[in-house]
């Protein structure tokens, strides 16, 4: 890697992109699909991420949202149906593919190095350096400025670059991952549950920066099971159950009651209400039952896509 | 590692003037208590007391080639502790460090004499050998995912064995032949083992092999991208690989380190004895070990200075040459290290606890 230069921001690469497409999606899927063996992780689910906008996937343990983005992130390929970065069809065969065409993870637990400073994890394997030869050195001064730069303009202000990331609380290590992997190009921001792991203040932190992503023309991804926070900055919503597209419906078309029905769905319905009826105050008896729910599948998607 | 900077808006750059806005929740603590909290400090406390001690208890110690006699003792031992500690540092240990030396040693000694060759031959066979060693176990430790602490073992056994055996197999012998009327020797006495004559005191070159190492390791550790990668790869090893940090070199080429470094230090052993005796170097890979921990060195990586080990391989040089000096039976060195292996982890861990306390 040769030395960085310059300030990473790219609402202008982005907004050319952007005018080259018709639908304007950086990252689209249709219907796709993948098996391992004989089992179907994952079918015809379609996803479009464009840019400026956080798409949200939602769904329970085993639905398939790690599958997902592990095809968008390169780490699997799909078996069954299309996969386009900038309308293009692509089939990523490493994580590094994706991160040259601008698509980002930033995983719960593989962010950091807790012990180093958080100028050093920021710029972690591609670091700046000056000098040749022998002499190559690190640029420390540079580094260090550009990293509070790109922090303050996320938001992030820190006292200390220096301190060990390990001290910072996990949302904010959260947040360094994000303004680092908006500073070294990502256009699509692939976040893999970032506020599970984390309290109700924290995660109200990265919720923040998630919109601070969008608003400076990032696409996010944002896989959660959690629909409040989901909903919280939400433009596009898909449900994944069993592998298939439960729901998918942008935000006018669906209130935060019926997300975390879809979410809950079937069963698990009568044991959230309950807890709803005492955490939120909801009106139970509104509340649609375990029948009404198996009826409106994967309506509000199919106009879009 | 080919995401590179395209666009430079004029409007990210926030104004650069204006006093800089802090989050106020980090009060600074007094320069004092963020001194102690380092290690390498801590450490260097401990070398300044133990000296103190030998200064009182044995009078011979204040002379100045007594002086160059502790320091050329911690000079063997710190040579090695160096790249000991940079293995650390990187998440791993080699337990064949001890005996790697003496194979090292044996290695250069046999081939050119056996063979009658100059003896730059043996030495350059020599470094092939001990770096191959080196790969060799940083690419079963990569390769299996197993500990370093098995794998490294089970190369120690082996060469421990192999030593010996092979020895006896050449030479009939435990110990190899002498060396020092072969073509060559002379030359390369200079470089591995000669000694200068300062002020009357003489004073040999290890001393400063040793500083120029320490230096070159404290600034490829703080200033290069090879030296971020190592405290990455010992920090976490996942994030590293995941923000593309190349893991497996980083901590192959550490063990190959731990080679160079038992290459140089088997080498001035063989040019400043002449013979190799082939069972020796058992029980020195804990000793590096030791002073890399005392040093400050995180035993589980991620952590760790290379000025530290310097410390920690001067106070072992002292109490070693401190209690002869005093006139005591010198079977108290080891008992004397465990002591203070000990006593330093125990500060270290009261010290840092006490510091960082918030």
């Amino acid at each position: 890697m040769t030395s960085t230069n310059g300030t990473g921001t790219h609402g202008a690469v982005i907004a050319d992109t952007a005018a080259d497409q018709a639908d304007g999606a950086i990252v689209e899927l249709r219907n796709a699909g993948k098996s391992y063996g004989n089992i179907r992780a994952l079918h015809g689910v379609d996803l479009a991420v464009y840019p400026g906008k956080v798409t949200c996937v939602l769904g329970d343990n085993g639905a398939g949202k790690s599958t997902l983005i592990k095809i968008v992130s390169g780490l699997h390929q799909h078996t069954e149906g299309e996969f386009l970065v900038d309308g293009q069809p692509v089939r990523f065969s490493t994580p590094r593919e994706a991160l040259d065409k601008g698509i980002a993870t930033v995983y719960q637990d593989l962010a950091t190095v807790p012990l180093m400073p958080v100028w050093r994890n920021f710029f972690l394997g591609s670091e700046m350096t000056r000098g040749s030869g022998p002499l190559r050195r690190l640029d420390i001064e540079k580094m260090k400025k550009t990293a509070d730069e790109e922090l303050r303009n996320m938001g992030i202000v820190l006292d200390d670059l220096e301190q060990p990331i390990g001290t910072l609380s996990g949302g904010q290590r959260q947040c360094v991952a994000i303004a680092r992997a908006v500073y070294f190009g990502a256009r699509v921001l692939i976040l893999d549950e970032p506020t599970a792991a984390l309290g109700v203040k924290q995660s109200g932190v990265v919720l923040k920066y998630i919109a601070a992503a969008r608003d400076r023309g990032l696409g996010v991804i944002f896989i959660t099971h959690n629909p409040h926070h989901a909903y919280m900055v939400g433009d596009h919503f898909s449900v994944l159950r069993l592998g298939t597209l439960e729901l998918s419906a942008d935000r006018s078309e669906v209130s935060l009651e019926e997300l975390t029905n879809h979410m809950a769905g079937g069963a698990e319905l009568a044991a959230l209400k309950h807890e709803l009826s005492q955490v939120r105050g909801v009106d139970v008896e509104e509340l649609p039952e375990e029948a009404d729910l198996t009826a409106p599948v994967a309506g509000g998607g199919e106009g879009k896509s | 590692m080919s995401m590179t900077q395209k666009a430079e808006p004029a409007v990210t750059t926030p104004p650069a003037s204006g006093p800089k806005e802090t989050d106020g929740r980090t009060a600074q603590r007094p320069l004092a208590i963020r001194l102690l909290a380092r290690p390498e400090v801590g450490v260097f406390l401990g070398a300044v007391a133990v000296y103190v001690f030998f200064l009182i208890t044995a009078p011979p110690v204040r002379e100045a080639g007594s002086m160059a006699n502790i320091l050329y003792q911690s000079s063997t031992i710190g040579i090695m502790a160096l790249p000991v500690a940079l293995l650390m540092i990187g998440g791993e240990f080699d337990l064949s460090a001890g005996v790697a030396v003496i194979t090292s040693a044996l290695t250069a000694s046999m081939l050119a004499y056996q063979l009658s060759m100059n003896v730059w031959v043996g030495v350059v066979v020599a470094l092939a050998v001990s770096l191959a060693i080196g790969f060799f176990n940083g690419w079963m430790v990569m390769k299996t995912g197993l500990p370093s602490f098995l794998i490294t073992l089970g190369t120690f056994l082996i060469l421990q064995g192999v030593n010996l055996a092979v020895t006896k197999l050449v030479t009939t012998n435990v110990a190899t032949d002498d060396i020092s009327d072969m073509d060559g020797f002379d030359q390369a006495k200079k470089i591995f083992a000669s000694s200068f004559d300062i002020g009357g005191v003489e004073v040999k070159i290890t001393i400063f092999y040793w500083l120029a190492f320490a230096a070159l390791a404290t600034w490829v550790l703080l200033r290069t991208r090879y030296g971020n990668w190592i405290f990455a790869v010992g920090g976490n090893k996942e994030s590293a690989r995941a923000v593309g940090v190349p893991v497996n070199f980083t901590k192959i080429s550490l063990f190959m380190l731990v080679g160079f470094g038992a290459w140089f230090i088997g080498m001035h052993q063989l040019f400043t004895f002449n013979t190799v005796q082939s069972g020796e170097g058992v029980g020195q890979e804990l000793i590096y070990i030791s002073a890399a921990v005392i040093g400050g060195c995180l035993l589980t990586g991620g952590a760790g200075s290379a000025i530290g080990p310097v410390f920690g391989a001067f106070m072992f040089g002292m109490v070693q040459q401190g209690i002869v000096y005093a006139g005591w039976n010198p079977d108290w060195f080891k008992a004397f290290l465990g002591v203070m292996l000990l006593g330093a982890v125990l500060i270290n861990l009261w010290v840092s606890r006490t510091a960082t306390r918030r």
